[in-house]
Formats: C-alpha cells, sequence, structure tokens
C-alpha cells in the first residue's frame, strides 16, 4: 500500500489535480487524458480551491478497521468554488452538517497502519468560518 | 445473429453456506441448470462464469478452469471464461453467453455466476466490496459503498423530495415478495418502522436498506433457436442485451442523482429489442441500496426523474401492481451473492415469463433485468420474452 499511497501525495496534501487548456475542463484527481477532447486535450497541472460547499453527505456509522475511531464521521461531496467536485471527510458535528455548508480545507490524519505503522495524512474539510 | 434461448436454469441456497464450499454450491448450481434443460452436461460447448473476487475472498484465482473441472467438463476440454465487473459480474456473464451463441460460434453455452464471501470475516467482506468504487480517493477518505449510496440518497431527498420512507417501503416489498420465494435467502416480511429502526449504517441508510452479502451460485444454459426448439417447449428469448460504463468515482458524474450508465445500456436494450418500457411486465433491478431501486425507476425510464418514489407509494412495483419489481425478493430478501447476482435475475424473469414462479407469479410476456456493478460504473440491461 505504501508506494501507491506516497506517489498520491503531492495530490492528497494539496488539492492538486489537472486541467485541460484546450476545453477548460479540471480534473480531481488529476488526469492525463482529457475525456472530452480526448487527443486534442492539452492537460497542466494546477492547485485547486480551497473552499467550497457541500453538494451531498453522509455519516458512517459501519466503517472499515482503519476508520473505527473516528466513527461515526462525516463523508461529503464538495463542489469547490472554482467547480471542481471531490470525495473527503467533513470534520464538525454530524448535527451540524448540511447540504450547501460552505468549508475549507484542512490537512489532517486519515489513519495508521497499526500501532507502529505509518501514519496516513491527506486533505479533510472543515466549517469555513469566514477566516482566511 | 442468431436468436437466443434460455432453456435451463439452476441456483444453489443463498446465505451463510459455511459447511460448504466454492466447488459445491457451483456445481449445485450446474446440475440443477442441466437437469431443467433436460441435457447430460457434454453438449454445453462454452462456459462463461461471473465472479467478482475469487481471488480476496478464496484466495483463489484461475476460477474458470476450476469449474470446468469441477463440473467435469476439462475431460472434453471446453473453454471456460472468468468474467468481472464487481457485482455486475454475472449479467456480464450472460451477457458474454448470449454473445457466443448470437454471434454463431456456439450453439449451447452455459452462463453461471458463483461467490463464496463468508470464508473471510465481515470486516474483510466489506473492504473487498470497497474495491468496486475508487479505491484511492473515495475508499481513502472512508467512503465505503454504503456511505456512497448513501450521498447519492441524500441529494435524491433534497432535489426531488424522496423520503427515508420511501427507501423503506421498497425493503418492505421485496421482503413481501422474497416470502413467497423458496430460494429467498430471507422469507420473512417486514414493516416499514423495522427498517427505520434498524441500525444506522451511513446515513439515511440503516441495516434494512442494505442487501446482505451472501455466499451462492446460479447457472443458466443458453441455446441457439434452432437447438432451443428441440429441447424445450418453453424457451425464454433475450431479446436484448446491453452494457454500458459510467466514470467509477461518483464526484466525476455530472448528476449523482442518475445512473448514467443504466440509462444508455437501458436506451440501447430497448432499441435491440424493438421495445419501450412500457411494453416491459416484470422487472428485476438491483436493489444493492433501497435508494438503488428508486433510481433504477427513473433511469430505465418507468418513471420521470425524480418521480421514482411514486411508484413505489403507489403500489405500481408490488406484486399486484401494473409493473411487478423484484418478485422473487430482489437482493435484499433473496440474498446478494455478488458474481451470482445477475444470474439470479435472469432466472427469476425466466420462471416468471415460463409460469412457474409460484406464488409470485404474475401476468407477463416480456420481462427486464438490470445488474449493477459497484456503485454504477457498470450496468448491464437484458430484455427477456417468452418463446
Ligand atoms: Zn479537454
Amino acid at each position: 500500500m505504501l508506494p501507491r499511497f506516497w506517489r498520491k501525495i503531492k495530490y492528497r496534501y494539496d488539492i492538486v489535480g489537472t486541467v485541460c487548456e484546450n476545453c477548460g475542463s479540471k480534473f480531481y484527481p488529476p488526469r492525463n487524458f482529457c475525456p472530452i477532447c480526448r487527443r486534442k486535450g492539452k492537460i497542466r497541472e494546477q492547485t485547486f480551491s480551497s473552499k467550497g460547499r457541500i453538494l451531498s453527505y453522509t455519516v458512517v456509522h459501519d466503517a472499515p478497521d482503519e476508520y473505527k475511531l473516528a466513527k461515526p464521521y462525516i463523508v461529503a461531496l464538495i463542489e469547490l468554488d472554482d467547480g471542481v467536485v471531490l470525495t473527503s471527510q467533513v470534520v464538525c458535528d454530524p448535527q451540524e452538517v448540511h447540504i450547501g455548508m460552505r468549508v475549507k480545507k484542512a490537512f489532517r490524519k486519515y489513519y495508521e497502519d497499526g500501532e507502529s505503522g505509518i501514519i496516513y495524512y491527506g486533505t479533510k474539510f472543515v466549517p469555513d468560518d469566514g477566516e482566511v | 445473429m442468431q436468436r437466443v434461448a434460455i432453456v435451463g436454469v439452476g441456483q444453489s441456497e443463498f446465505g451463510e453456506l459455511w459447511d460448504r464450499g466454492f466447488r459445491d454450491i457451483v456445481l449445485k448450481a450446474g446440475s440443477e441448470a442441466l437437469d431443467d434443460a433436460g441435457l447430460e452436461g457434454k453438449e454445453i460447448e462454452a462456459i462463461y462464469v461471473g465472479n467478482m473476487s475469487g481471488g480476496r475472498y478464496l484466495e483463489q484465482e484461475h476460477i474458470s478452469a476450476l469449474i470446468a473441472d469441477y463440473s467435469g467438463l476439462a475431460e472434453l476440454g471446453i473453454p471456460a471464461t472468468r468474467v468481472e465487473a464487481a457485482d455486475a459480474s454475472g449479467g456480464l456473464a450472460l451477457r458474454q453467453a448470449f454473445l457466443a451463441v448470437a454471434s454463431g460460434v456456439h450453439d449451447v453455452v452455459m452462463a453461471a455466476g458463483a461467490e463464496k464471501v463468508t470464508d473471510v470475516g465481515s470486516e474483510m467482506t466489506a473492504d473487498i466490496m470497497s474495491s468496486t468504487a475508487d479505491r484511492e480517493w473515495e475508499g481513502f477518505v472512508g467512503a465505503t459503498i454504503p456511505a456512497l449510496y448513501a450521498i447519492m440518497a441524500r441529494k435524491h431527498f433534497e432535489k426531488y423530495g424522496t423520503t427515508e420512507e420511501d427507501l423503506a417501503l421498497v425493503s418492505v416489498k421485496n421482503h413481501r415478495n422474497g416470502a413467497l420465494n423458496p430460494k429467498a435467502q430471507y422469507r420473512r416480511e417486514i414493516k416499514v418502522e423495522d427498517v427505520l429502526n434498524s441500525p444506522k449504517v451511513a446515513e439515511p441508510l440503516k441495516l434494512l436498506d442494505c442487501a446482505p452479502l451472501s455466499d451462492g451460485a446460479c447457472a443458466v444454459i443458453l441455446a441457439s433457436e434452432k437447438v432451443a426448439r428441440q429441447i424445450t417447449d418453453n424457451p425464454v428469448f433475450i431479446s436484448a442485451s446491453a452494457q454500458a460504463s459510467d466514470y467509477l468515482a461518483i464526484q466525476n458524474r455530472r448528476d449523482i442523482t442518475e445512473m448514467r450508465a443504466v440509462r444508455v445500456a437501458s436506451e440501447k436494450a430497448y432499441r435491440m429489442a424493438r421495445v419501450e418500457p412500457r411494453d416491459i411486465d416484470v422487472v428485476e433491478v438491483h436493489d444493492s441500496f433501497t435508494i438503488a431501486e428508486i433510481m433504477a425507476y427513473e433511469d430505465l425510464g418507468f418513471a420521470e426523474k425524480g418521480k421514482g418514489a411514486e411508484l413505489i407509494r403507489e403500489g405500481v412495483t408490488s406484486l399486484e401492481g401494473s409493473l411487478p419489481v423484484n418478485t422473487g425478493g430482489g437482493l435484499k430478501a433473496c440474498g446478494h451473492a455478488v458474481g451470482a447476482t445477475g444470474i439470479r435475475q435472469a432466472i427469476e424473469i425466466t420462471l416468471q415469463l415460463r409460469g412457474e414462479a409460484g406464488k409470485r407469479q404474475v401476468e407477463c410476456e416480456r420481462g427486464l433485468s438490470l445488474n449493477i456493478g459497484g456503485t454504477g460504473a457498470t450496468a448491464v440491461v437484458t430484455i427477456y420474452e417468452r418463446g
């Protein structure tokens, strides 16, 4: 699992994806082939907005082992202000989360491989209180 | 293209089959299908088997050869091919078998589906199922398969006013049908309150909104029209088979309240069979989660987008309604034996069209089945008609 995770760190620690210069489509996770323009597409890397709003969400109660300590936790589909949509965890009270809620990215721990295993970090979202 | 008919069906029990191995349940389904077709076995020219994850559930790959071997067909050198598309593997095996006969390459082919999930614990089972979505970008953030369907459900609620009670009604209906099906894993009725009060899995989905993962195997025998007419008086013809793909991760889909693969595959299937949704009399859909059945009503063209819940509220899709859906109990009551589910759906439609569905029999001339892989990245639609 480590090499697979390691390869993606750049994209997980920051919201780095790609954009097609030909049609303007934005991709997160990054793609190196534009499904719209196909071979005519021209792909370059881009960092996307750090703020957005919740499109839909769930509160997960029945979770895999590595997330046991976190449950219940919120997983949401978030639309960033530049239109990119991604799936991420939202850190807040499950009572407060709602569709349309403003959120901003935060660097957080996801889980660890056992007691002495490596710790996986990535981007989560927290309520956007308006401060930068 | 040759016309293709289903001439034999067979099914093992579905459930937690601790005492039986993968090869036992496959053999049971296969031999029952041969008996049903009145064939010996050596007439089979090829086998297609749907299996999602033998490698992880059983630590056994090369399932195709294993099945040819244990069904006694290795002696004859019969080609066997495994087909994988998550929990649409069975439907896809049926499609490959259909193509093999339709093309004229073969005249008698077996399509099977099998999964043994209980040899590993339930935690691992959930983890294996997570691999049917995007592991690196959905699984990593703790988005389980129920969680992703829950996100779709919540959006459907917000956009169209569908409710938790509507979802519960789907489960209640499928359990009511399952109670009439001797092959169903759960043959007991439940109430709306039972669903609403069952433990939360991923809000708004509760335990009784989710189909159980089961062990099980199913097989059907397909034959060209010529052969079918020689061996049976009640062939059920496959008048269309279509398949479509969508983005693996739901975040990349344009609208998570619809499954575009289902819409695309069903439109192709209707064209191929030269029918419209209103010509369909009996339907099997992939109710791995109750919201999936509501969306299927819409994406298959039985209801306008957003109006799927009306069909369940008004009883249209019950056994007494004008469009019975999941007459045998669906995945919810029959059990979801992952790779076998698509074949089980074909068996239910076949029994209905033959008039052999017992207490759950409905009036029908034409049926449709929908088998979905993961959260909708694969959809297989099959249309059947009485011969
Ligand atoms: Zn492009």
